[in-house]
């Protein structure tokens, strides 16, 4: 089989990469694109096969930390009275390989916890006053099956050699294996002896450079791959071809742009004599210049990249700005009561739920010395309320809105009732939600924080009545002051909301002084600071409806990137249907 | 980045260095080489706590009283703390094994200790939960680690030059974290393919034959080691003309920064770079090659201003010091 046939389908890659993995696992892995499927099934478990004596380890995408990196081992502990620790997976899967279900929906610090093993090759325990550190030489298979931009996390994948993606792979297109796990083991143990060319190196970086890949560890990877395949071969060095494949392999699938087509006057690098798999001919090696296999290399490399992966590749890009945009990209904050499960933490029952096994961890140590003072107790451990480790977990942050009010004279009074209205109606709706308001009112020379983030609308309702109006019109400062208070919410863990009202017609600047211009320019320096912040944001157009007035708001609205509202007779509960909208489900 | 981590190894009080940078840029490698390009430390023998025998009004309760201890000289710690440690190993905690065997009450030491003179690394310190770094940033700035838990009650020395590193993609730093860093760099891979081929063909030298490749380097390592040594022992010598200083506040003025946090990082940066350079004053070559770093992360973000904040600190430098 040729080169190009050797990756010409999906499948064929997805199998090759697996066994060029199964040869090497330790520091490398794969990262599966598919939805959970006969395919995928089959080619795990011929992966698995072929790995052999590696054992192989199944992990939840959302593991505990007690059960990733280990921790006291309270059963053990009490039973011998000397510290006993248990290891977690990653110690547990030293030399095997790591399998990690629904990738897509790891956290940054489990990955973050895999790449730590994966680049080091141990683990560091510091936990429950134990201090180890074991190996952990691991290969990680990530199965992602994430929809649309869902993936698993960069950091993990950045990694991980091969990144497959089987999503358009069915039942019918698997073909019969290439290599029975007897030959990988002969190729495993072939590996150390295999010798690299300089060219491959310098072709292998070459042809990263050319694809756009700024990573360091692609080539590397590109590298070890080239030497499994020749140790697959049974050859004792590396040829352009294990060069060529390994580029399509590991350097294909990563590529962010395409590389600049040939020059014309090498119309083909097709009439090169094909070479049979297993008999490597040296004349050959001198005929192809480092020129020529690079361009052949590359040619290999962009047919494995995917179809349309740029297009992907950049609407996966804006829609994650859109996701931060809207104030919906999942933050997080510490919870009592649900979300993903955290390390327990000292503290009071009546502050959260009582984690048992981690009180008895902190418990066990104490068990001598407390029965020393109390020489009746004959409990196998003696619990004291310091004791006490309740569970946290992570969850979904609750919501701020701060509504940025525009009470300069501009804004006629009777908008400012129409205002105070939809933030009352807000508020009933917030008390539900267990949301926040703040209130920010600018007007005359500078903004006030009428009403710092509560839940109490009977406060809020009091500040709005006596929200003053009229003066001029400081939307930089008002704006500034709103991305304040939002910072702050933010800082407490709540994700925040801004909603400007105004009619855009900003004439005092940051520094108080009138001015048109430089009122303008502060403004949307001020707006471009909420998008830079990542706050999210709701620009409603209070300017009169007789049509012109509106380019100032809009312009607003468009340096934060957030929704334009025009509400030509805004009504409150159109506008707060609007935030409503606008704020995380 | 190198350079960074040499000031920051010269001159300890330049505080911190933060690695930000793109995934595969081999922030985490260099760190973790540290270790072998630091000076020995001599320290009390069996002092948990690195105590230096002369420390005079040593907090530690080692080393406490009593005469002449015993001394010996070790590598300066790198102390890696790994995501995922638990709150009573980075502060220290009963004493499982004492506990359960003896029921004795005895104190050990955390990785805040063990880092006490020397380098205390965290990899992916965007990830670090916040009550850790709440807990890291009180401890680096006061120097001294108070323990009151679980019934125990003491403090201890724990003076380390913190380092992070991380990747920006994946959360912010808070700022008050950054601030705390005396020394900033953004780790960017050699754009050009011959430097790109020469890291990969010494990653790969490594990866197959580690102690071989120890070996080869063992010479350069002693090099910079030298030249460590030399650079502290020079440190004390090296004169700060007036102007310097002028320059640095001037410097700060243009870019806005918060505090005198940056003036004072510059100087002692600048500083310890004469130092390296074997010079006996700080001038302006110096300033200039050391103020992106020190100052980069610290200024307001200007939304108007499109360009990095690299970029600014350099428009700076040229107002300032002219082309």
């Amino acid at each position: 089989m040729s080169a190009r046939d050797a990756v010409a389908t999906p499948w064929r890659r997805a199998a090759l990469a697996a066994a060029i993995f199964a040869v090497d696992p330790p520091r490398s892995g794969v990262v599966l694109r598919a939805g959970a499927g006969p395919a995928r099934d089959e080619w795990l478990a011929r992966l698995i096969q072929s790995l052999g004596a590696t054992k192989a380890f199944r992990i939840p995408a959302q593991i505990a930390d007690d059960r990733l990196i280990g921790g006291l081992d309270v059963a053990a502990t009490l039973r011998t009275g000397r510290p006993v620790a248990e290891s977690g997976v990653l110690a547990s899967a030293d030399g095997g390989v790591i399998v990690v279900a629904m990738a897509e929906r790891m956290t940054a610090s489990v990955a973050a916890r895999l790449t730590a093993a994966l680049d080091l090759g141990e683990v560091a325990l510091q936990r429950d006053g134990l201090s180890l550190t074991l190996p952990a030489r691991i290969g990680v298979v990530a199965l992602d099956e994430g929809q649309e931009d869902e993936r698993a996390p960069l950091a993990l994948s950045e990694r991980l050699a091969f990144w497959v993606d089987m999503e358009a792979v069915g039942y019918r297109d698997i073909e019969a294996a290439l290599f029975e796990p007897e030959d990988i083991a002969v190729a495993r143990a072939r590996l150390a002896g295999v010798e690299t060319p300089d060219r491959a190196v310098e072709t292998l970086v070459a042809i990263a450079a050319q694809l756009g890949v700024g990573s360091l560890r692609a080539p590397l990877f590109a590298l070890r791959s080239a030497r499994a395949l020749a140790a697959l071969r049974g050859a004792d060095a590396v040829e352009d071809e294990d060069i060529e494949i390994a580029a399509a392999l590991a350097l294909g699938p990563r590529a962010t742009r395409t590389p600049a087509p040939q020059e014309p006057d090498e119309p083909e690098a097709e009439p090169e004599p094909e070479k049979p798999d297993d008999a490597p001919e040296p004349e050959n090696e001198e005929d192809a210049t480092p020129r020529e296999l690079e361009e052949r290399v590359l040619e290999a490399a962009r047919a494995a990249i995917p179809p349309g992966l740029l297009a992907k590749l950049q609407a996966g890009l804006a829609a994650r700005r859109r996701a931060a945009n809207d104030g919906k990209s999942g933050e997080e904050s510490y919870s009592s009561q649900r979300g993903r499960p955290l390390d327990a933490r000292p503290g009071s029952l009546r502050k959260g739920r009582l984690s048992l096994i981690a009180t008895l961890r902190a418990a066990a140590p104490w068990r001598a010395l407390r029965a020393r003072e109390a020489p009746d107790d004959k409990r196998r451990v003696i619990v004291k309320p310091d004791d006490f480790r309740i569970v946290r977990y992570r969850q979904r942050r609750g919501a701020t809105t701060v509504f940025a009010v525009d009470a300069s004279g501009s804004t006629a009074m009777q908008r400012l009732a129409e205002v105070k209205g939809a933030i009352e109606l807000l508020l009933a709706d917030c008390y539900v939600r267990r949301d926040e308001v703040a209130l920010v009112a600018f007007r005359g020379r500078e903004a006030d924080i009428v009403l710092p983030p509560t839940r109490s609308t009977a406060r809020a309702r009091r500040a709005l009545a006596g929200m003053p109006g009229g003066g001029g019109t400081p939307i930089a400062s008002g704006l500034d002051a709103a991305l304040a208070v939002a910072d702050q919410a933010r800082r407490r863990g709540q994700t925040p909301l801004i909603v400007v009202m105004t009619d855009g017609r900003a004439n005092i600047g940051r520094d108080g002084q009138p001015g048109r211009g430089p009122a303008m320019r502060d403004a949307l320096d001020a707006a471009k600071r909420i998008r830079l912040a990542n706050v999210a944001a709701l620009a409603i157009d209070s300017s009169p409806p007789t049509g012109r007035g509106d380019a100032p708001t809009r312009a607003l609205a468009e340096a934060m990137s957030s929704r334009y509202l025009k509400l030509p007779l805004a009504n409150a509960a159109q506008v707060n249907a609007a935030v409503r909208r606008a704020l995380p489900s | 980045m190198k350079l960074a981590f040499m000031i920051a190894a010269v001159d300890p009080s330049v505080g911190g260095v933060l690695a930000f940078g793109d995934r595969g840029t081999g922030k985490s490698t260099a760190v973790r080489a540290l270790a072998a390009l630091l000076p020995k430390i001599r320290v009390v023998v069996g002092c948990p706590y690195n105590c230096a025998p002369d420390t005079p009004a040593g907090l530690c309760p080692h080393c406490k009283g009593d005469g002449k201890p015993k001394t010996a000289q070790r590598m300066a710690p790198v102390v890696d703390l790994p995501l995922g440690a638990t709150e009573d190993r980075v502060v220290g905690s009963l004493n499982l094994e004492r506990a359960l065997s003896h029921g004795e009450k005895r104190f050990e030491p955390g990785l805040l200790a063990q880092a006490n003179r020397g380098f205390l690394y965290i990899d992916e310190a965007n990830l670090l939960e916040d009550h850790l770094v709440d807990l890291l940033l009180d401890v680096a700035a006061s120097g001294v680690n108070v323990v009151e838990r679980e019934g125990l009650s003491l403090r201890h020395p724990a003076r380390f030059v913190l380092i992070g590193s991380g990747n920006p993609e994946e959360g912010e730093l808070r700022p008050q974290m950054l601030d705390r860093f005396g020394l900033a760099i953004d780790v960017k891979t050699p754009q050009e393919v011959p430097a790109r081929i020469e890291v990969v063909r010494r990653r790969d030298a490594y990866e197959r034959d580690p102690e071989a490749f120890h070996k080869k380097w063992a010479g350069e390592e002693r090099k910079l080691r030298h030249k460590i040594t030399h650079a502290r022992e020079l440190l004390g010598k090296i004169e700060t003309p007036d102007a310097a200083i002028e320059r640095a506040t001037r410097l700060c003025l243009a870019l806005g920064t918060d505090g005198l946090r940056g003036e004072l990082t510059l100087i002692r940066a600048a500083r310890a770079l004469a130092a390296l350079e074997g010079r006996n004053a700080l001038g302006d070559p110096e300033l200039r090659r050391v103020a992106p770093m020190a100052l980069s992360h610290r200024l307001r973000r200007n939304p108007l201003d499109e360009s990095g904040s690299g970029a600014r600190v350099e428009r700076a430098l040229a107002e300032v010091f002219g082309p």
